[in-house]
C-alpha cells in the first residue's frame, strides 16, 4: 500500500478546478460581465424605457444561469454573479445575443487603488498575456477624482506588465491584446477582450409584428433583422395536410425555437390551409395560384395580428427571386395589406441571406427537404407582371371570405420560451 | 448474488433504458426515415434523445451523431479528420495512454503516411498541458486526448491543454474521448475547447452498441461509413432507435445526480482504500486526484488473470487491466511508471453509486484470501 489515500475531498476539490475553473478563480477574485449600450445609449429621454427592457431582456435570458444582481449606470450594465458555480462564458455567449448591446466584456473587479490593479491583473491576465506577443494598454477614468490620470495609469500598467511578461512588446498601433483598465465609481476594472454585441434595440421596444414563416431559408433571416430593431415577434405558418408533412410543421416550430435565441419568446400560430389551397385551384385561373394564395395568406395574417396587438407584418420577400416577389407581384399582394408590411431582405441577395441564416444557426433547419405551403399547387408558368384588377378579378369569382374565417377560427397557438 | 465491480467495462441498463428500449421495439417500430407517421414517431424518439444528451455536454442538438459505440466515434474522429484536413497537415497528436480504438486507428492512419506524435506521462505519472502544445505545429491537424484514463481513473488535463492549444493553433481539431468521464464528471464541450467527443451508452447503464460523437459546427469530417446518409451524411445506416432511446433516458435519469454520485463513489473509494490500507504487498496503482469510479491495485506477486479468476470463484468480477485488450498485458500502466511484476498483477475495480460498503468489504475479504492462497 502506497500510503493511505482521502480522496473524496481532495478529488472534489480538484474537479472542480478542473472543470470549474471560474469558480475556482473567483475565490481569489471577483470576475463580472460588463455590457456596453448600443446606440439606445444615444436616446434622450426615453432612454431610461430602453435601459429597462434591456436589463429586462438580460435579467430573463441568464436566470436559469443562477443568480445576479444587475445595475445599471453610464451606459453600461453591470452583471454580477452571486452563485460560485456561474459558467461566465455561457452567460457572455447568451447576452452576446441579446440586441441593444454594443459590446460586452468579462472583468476583474478591482479596488480603486493602483496596486490592486496590477496585482490582479497579474494573474488574471495570465492565461491571454502568456501567449501573446505585442499588447497595449488603455485606460478610462470617469472617476476623476482617482489621482493618477489616464495616460499615466497607461504607462505605469504598461510599465509592470512588461516586467512582469518579458516576451511581450508594446505595440500601440496594431497590438493583439488591448488591456484596458476602466476607473469607476465604486471599482476598477480590468479586462482584455471586448466581444462584439448583437446591435440594434432591445426586443419589445419597437411594438410586436407577425412574421410570416415558411420554414425557407429567408423568413427566419427576416424576423431576426426586425428583432434586432427592438421588434418583438410572432410568428404564422400555414399546413395543408395532406399535401404538406407534420415533419415540415416540426421544422418550422425548430427555427422559431432557434429563433428565441435571439428574439425571446415566440408566439407561433399554426394556420389550417388546405380547404383554401383548395379552394383556389378549383376556382382560379393557374397562373394566379401563387399570388392569390398569398394574398389569403396575408389576409389571414392581419386578421390574427390585429388579435396579438401586432402592429404590422414581415416576410422574408426579396425583389425578384422568384415569381411572385416581382414588384408587380408585390403591389398584388400589398393591397390586402391595412397595416405595413416590412420586408427586412428586400434588397438583398440569396447569398447574403444565407450569410446571415448561417450565423443565426437557422440554415441547417431551413434546408431540410420538406415541402412547405408555398410549393403545393405551383402553377408552371406562374404571372410574373400580374395586374391588380386581373387578380382581384379571379379571386373574386370565388367567395373566400367563410374559408378564411374558419382558417382563422381553427388556428392553433404554441408559445416557444427562450431555452432554459 | 453476484457482486459486480468492473463497471468501466460496462454497467447494468437502469430500468428507464430498458423500457425505453422496449417501447421502441414493440410499439415504436418504424423507420426514422421513413415519411410516414410510424417513420415520424421513431424520428422523434432519436430526436428526444440526442437532445437531452446534448444539452448533458453542453452542446446544441443539431452536433450530435449516433455511432454504433465510442469506438466508432473515435475512429470517425481519427479518420474523418485525416480525411478532411490531412492532405496538406499530416500531424496527429495524442495521448500515450488512450484506449485501443484511438491508439490503434492511430497506428492505422501511421501506416498510411501520417505522422502520430504520444506524449507520455512524466516522471511524476502526469501529463502536462505544456507537452502536447509543444508537440504541435503548423503541419497538426488533430488532437485526442481522453478524459479519464479507463485503466487507473487519472483524469488527463484536458481543458488546459485543448485551452492552450487552441491559443497558439486555433486550426488545429480538438478530440476528447470522454467514455470514463460522461456522468461521472460535469463535461461542456465549450469550456473544454473540445471540437469533437466521443461519448458511449453503456458505460452509463446504457445499452451496449449505441455512441455519441459530437462534432462542433464547422468541423469538417470526411465520414468512415457512407450510405444512406443518415445522421446528415456523418454516420449512414438505420439508427437504432431502440438503443439511442435507452442511451437518452440513461442520459436523463444520470445527468442530474453527477455531483451527489461523485460524492458518494468518492466516498466508497476512499473506504476501499481504507480497507486495503493494512494489506502487505497491495499497492494502489490509480492517482490520488483520479477518478473515484476506478481504483486500480496490484497485489504483488500474485498474476492479475489468477486473482480475477479466484475471485470469479468467489462471485466477484473485476478486472485486469482493460477488459477490451481480452487479458493482453496493458502498456498503459507502464506509461504510468507501472511496470513488470506490479502492471502484471494489477486489478482494476471499478465502482457506481449503487455499490455498497458491505460489498467492498467482501471484496477485500476475497483480496486476503487469494492473496494467501493464489501462488504465482
Amino acid at each position: 500500500m502506497t500510503g493511505s489515500q482521502k480522496p473524496s475531498e481532495k478529488d472534489l476539490k480538484r474537479y472542480e478546478d478542473d472543470f470549474l475553473t471560474i469558480k475556482h478563480r473567483r475565490m481569489i477574485m471577483k470576475e463580472i460581465v460588463l455590457v456596453k449600450y448600443g446606440e439606445m445609449a444615444l436616446k434622450g429621454l426615453n432612454k431610461k424605457t430602453f435601459e429597462d427592457m434591456l436589463t429586462k431582456n438580460i435579467k430573463r435570458r441568464i436566470k436559469p444561469l443562477g443568480h445576479f444582481v444587475c445595475t445599471s449606470a453610464q451606459s453600461t450594465l453591470y452583471i454580477d454573479p452571486q452563485d460560485d458555480d456561474i459558467d461566465l462564458s455561457e452567460v457572455v455567449e447568451r447576452v452576446g445575443k441579446i440586441f441593444g448591446i454594443a459590446a460586452l466584456c468579462r472583468a476583474c473587479v478591482c479596488e480603486k487603488d493602483f496596486e490592486d490593479i496590477c496585482e490582479k491583473s497579474y494573474e488574471y491576465l495570465e492565461d491571454i498575456l502568456g501567449c501573446a506577443k505585442t499588447f497595449k494598454v488603455n485606460a478610462k477614468r470617469s472617476d476623476k477624482a482617482f489621482p493618477m490620470k489616464s495616460p499615466e495609469i497607461c504607462m505605469e500598467m504598461g510599465g509592470k506588465l512588461l516586467d512582469r511578461f518579458p516576451h511581450l512588446s508594446v505595440d500601440v498601433k496594431n497590438p493583439e491584446i488591448t488591456v484596458t483598465v476602466e476607473i469607476r465609481d465604486t471599482n476598477a476594472y480590468v479586462h482584455a477582450e471586448n466581444i462584439k454585441g448583437a446591435g440594434g434595440l432591445p426586443v419589445g421596444s419597437s411594438g410586436k409584428a407577425m412574421l410570416l414563416l415558411s420554414g425557407g431559408i429567408d423568413s427566419p433571416v427576416a424576423g431576426w433583422m426586425m428583432a434586432k430593431r427592438g421588434v418583438h415577434i410572432a410568428a404564422i405558418h400555414y399546413v395543408s395536410p395532406p399535401y404538406t408533412s407534420e415533419r415540415a410543421q416540426l421544422k418550422v416550430e425548430q427555427l422559431c425555437e432557434k429563433l428565441t435565441d435571439w428574439c425571446g419568446g415566440i408566439a407561433f400560430y399554426c394556420v389550417p390551409f388546405t380547404e383554401l389551397q383548395e379552394a383556389i385551384k378549383d376556382h382560379c385561373p393557374e397562373e394566379f395560384f401563387t399570388i392569390i394564395m398569398r394574398r389569403l395568406m396575408m389576409e389571414i395574417a392581419q386578421r390574427i395580428a390585429a388579435k396579438d396587438n401586432c402592429l404590422a407584418l414581415i416576410t422574408g420577400e426579396s425583389v425578384g427571386q422568384v415569381a411572385s416577389q416581382t414588384m408587380a407581384a408585390i403591389a398584388c399582394t400589398d393591397a390586402v395589406c391595412r397595416i405595413p408590411v416590412f420586408r427586412p431582405c428586400i434588397g438583398m441577395d440569396k447569398t447574403e441571406i444565407i450569410e446571415i441564416s448561417r450565423k443565426i444557426d437557422t440554415f441547417d433547419i431551413s434546408t431540410l427537404p420538406y415541402e412547405d405551403c408555398c410549393t403545393v399547387f405551383t402553377p408552371r408558368h406562374p404571372k410574373v407582371r400580374p395586374r391588380l384588377e386581373d387578380i382581384e378579378k379571379a379571386q373574386n369569382s370565388f367567395d373566400f371570405e367563410p374559408l378564411i374565417q374558419k382558417a382563422v377560427e381553427n388556428t392553433e397557438m404554441k408559445t416557444f420560451d427562450i431555452a432554459k | 448474488m453476484p457482486i459486480y465491480l468492473d463497471n468501466a467495462a460496462t454497467t447494468k441498463p437502469c430500468a428507464e433504458a430498458v423500457e425505453a428500449a422496449v417501447e421502441a421495439m414493440t410499439a415504436n417500430y418504424g423507420n426514422p426515415s421513413s415519411l410516414h407517421k410510424a417513420g415520424l414517431e421513431a424520428q422523434l424518439a432519436v430526436d428526444k434523445a440526442r437532445k437531452i444528451i446534448a444539452s448533458s455536454v453542453g452542446a446544441d442538438s443539431s452536433c450530435i451523431y449516433f455511432t454504433s459505440g465510442a469506438t466508432e466515434s473515435n475512429n470517425l474522429a481519427l479518420r474523418g479528420i485525416a480525411g478532411a484536413y490531412g492532405k496538406r497537415r499530416k500531424k496527429i497528436v495524442i495521448s500515450a495512454v488512450e484506449h485501443a480504438s484511438i491508439d490503434e486507428t492511430a497506428s492505422a492512419l501511421e501506416n498510411m503516411g501520417y505522422e502520430i506524435v504520444r506524449i507520455s506521462p512524466r516522471e511524476d505519472g502526469r501529463l502536462y498541458a505544456a507537452d502536447f502544445v509543444n508537440a504541435c505545429d503548423d503541419n497538426t491537424c488533430l488532437i485526442s486526448m481522453m478524459l479519464v484514463n479507463n485503466e487507473t481513473g487519472y483524469i488527463l488535463p484536458v481543458k488546459e491543454t485543448f485551452t492552450a492549444v487552441k491559443r497558439r493553433y486555433p486550426d488545429i481539431v480538438t478530440h476528447c474521448d470522454c467514455v470514463q468521464g460522461y456522468m461521472k464528471l460535469p463535461i461542456k464541450v465549450n469550456q473544454m475547447c473540445a471540437d469533437m467527443i466521443s461519448l458511449s451508452a453503456h458505460k452509463i447503464h446504457g445499452v451496449k452498441g449505441v455512441g455519441v460523437i459530437y462534432i462542433k459546427k464547422g468541423v469538417r469530417v470526411v465520414p468512415v461509413v457512407t450510405g444512406g446518409k443518415q445522421e446528415k451524411g456523418i454516420r449512414s445506416g438505420t439508427e437504432s432507435v431502440p438503443l439511442i432511446a435507452a442511451f437518452g433516458a440513461a442520459a436523463e435519469k444520470l445527468f442530474p445526480t453527477i455531483g451527489e454520485r461523485y460524492e458518494r463513489t468518492g466516498a466508497l473509494k476512499a473506504y476501499l482504500l481504507d480497507r486495503l490500507s493494512g494489506m502487505e504487498g497491495v499497492a494502489v496503482n490509480s492517482p490520488e486526484d483520479g477518478s473515484p469510479y476506478v481504483v486500480n491495485i496490484s497485489a504483488e506477486g500474485r498474476r492479475s488473470e489468477i486473482m480475477l479468476h479466484f475471485l470469479e470463484s468467489k462471485e466477484i468480477y473485476v478486472s485486469s487491466g482493460s477488459a477490451c485488450s481480452k487479458g493482453q498485458q496493458s502498456g498503459v500502466l507502464g506509461q504510468f511508471g507501472i511496470r513488470d511484476k506490479r502492471a502484471d498483477s494489477a486489478i482494476r475495480i471499478s465502482m457506481t453509486a449503487e455499490t455498497t460498503e458491505e460489498e467492498l468489504d467482501r471484496f477485500a475479504e476475497a483480496l486476503r484470501e487469494g492473496f494467501e492462497k493464489v501462488r504465482g
